[in-house]
């Protein structure tokens, strides 16, 4: 539409649509005062998953990565952290939460990098660290998959509350298991649980969030 | 590609016709990596009559069954349908992440994007009890490749 034309409409409706801009524009300003306000005061407003800051568990893990090399969380310290427990011979939830996980990667543009996929294997007596890295590497090289033994593994999942057991089918098995994604700030500090129902775009807003937040905010 | 598609399409109006009951389309297998044993296959299922999808086979695997998944709570289960996936005369079937899978197990071999599948599928009259099969193409999605993502639905496009 040429600009002339707003000259012949309706004084009202000028109005009208001035009015819808100044409210849009007001809308906005307070839109940056409450995450100005939530960075101020350490609340933690906006989280599409659930805020679980100053949960007394999932604080830490001790597993082994598929060079062998002992992880525990300060090896990422600096980077947002996904945590997923999953296992490879998975046909359905796995892949899609790691394809979901690619995604967010890549939903966060330049942040992408400040990103770290961990996935922790629930069934460590079938997926070796070969078969492991190359899981990862179909979805994205940087992501981290780390195993432990049935101990290590039993107190991991303890650790994060997480559940999960062999079911026996056809002449093999499957695993029951949590499906949740947590969430690490930069920290190291677990902050979010985000559920397998939410989409890319749910996952990507709350990082970005967390991003955004001043590294030195303390929870409330 | 297209030719690919073409003829898969081919193939699926051939077998349609040959028995009208059901109609199977959109099917996809997701890919795996070496030494990995299971994957699942997904698609629509069309049906004209009441029917049950009660068996399916493939020289990929070894063992093949109708799964469905279920979250409860955050708990992901996974189980065999035992008696088979009843769809109903003019009802679709949707065989999707998140739903239901026809699951191969006891793999063969690595699936690769690209790649497909022969699968055949087992059905039920469930007026007649008699029992027919229905064979297709499955082409590989690569394991890394986007799918459709859980409860998409308020984010289409």
């Amino acid at each position: 539409m040429p600009p002339v034309i707003a000259h012949h409409l309706p004084r009202r409706a000028a109005l009208a649509r001035l009015g819808g801009i100044v409210l849009a524009a007001l809308g906005g300003a307070s839109l940056v005062a409450c995450d100005k306000f939530a960075q101020a005061t350490g609340q933690r407003a906006g989280f599409r998953g659930i805020d679980i800051t100053g949960a007394d568990y999932g604080r830490d893990f001790r597993l082994t990565d598929v060079d062998g090399r002992e992880r525990t969380l300060a090896d990422y310290r600096g980077k947002l952290v996904l945590l997923y427990f999953g296992f490879v011979q998975c046909p359905d939830v796995c892949p899609t939460a790691l394809a979901r996980a690619a995604e967010v990667k890549r939903l966060l543009g330049p942040d992408g990098d400040k990103l770290q996929v961990i996935f922790v294997t629930v069934d460590p007596d079938r997926d070796t660290p070969e078969m492991l890295r190359q899981y990862m590497a179909a979805f994205d090289p940087s992501f981290v998959a780390l195993r432990g033994d049935t101990e290590r593994l039993k107190a991991t999942a303890a650790e994060f509350k997480v559940y999960y057991k062999q079911v026996p089918t056809g002449s093999s098995y499957t695993m029951d298991h949590t499906a949740l994604s947590y969430v690490f700030d930069t920290q190291g500090r677990l902050r979010l649980v985000l559920r397998h129902e939410q989409t890319a775009q749910d996952y990507a807003h709350d990082l970005a969030l967390l991003l955004r937040q001043p590294a030195t905010a303390r929870p409330a | 590609m297209k030719r690919m598609t073409l003829t898969l399409g081919a193939i699926l109006l051939v077998s349609a016709a040959a028995h009208a009951q059901v109609t199977v389309s959109d099917a996809w297998v997701r890919g795996t990596v070496p030494q990995q044993k299971a994957t699942g296959a997904f698609m629509h299922i069309a049906a004209e009559q009441d029917v049950r999808l009660i068996a399916g086979a493939s020289p990929v695997a070894g063992v093949v069954e109708i799964h469905e998944m279920a979250m409860e709570g955050n708990v992901m289960k996974m189980r065999e349908l035992k008696g088979g996936l009843p769809i109903a005369k003019g009802a679709t079937a949707e065989l999707k992440p998140g739903g239901y899978h026809v699951m191969l197990m006891d793999l063969k071999q690595a699936l690769k994007g690209g790649e497909a599948v022969p699968v055949t599928l087992t059905f039920e009259d469930a007026a007649s009890k008699k029992t027919f099969t229905r064979e297709l193409m499955a082409p590989v999605k690569a394991l890394g490749a986007a799918t459709s993502a859980p409860h998409s639905g308020q984010h289409k496009h």
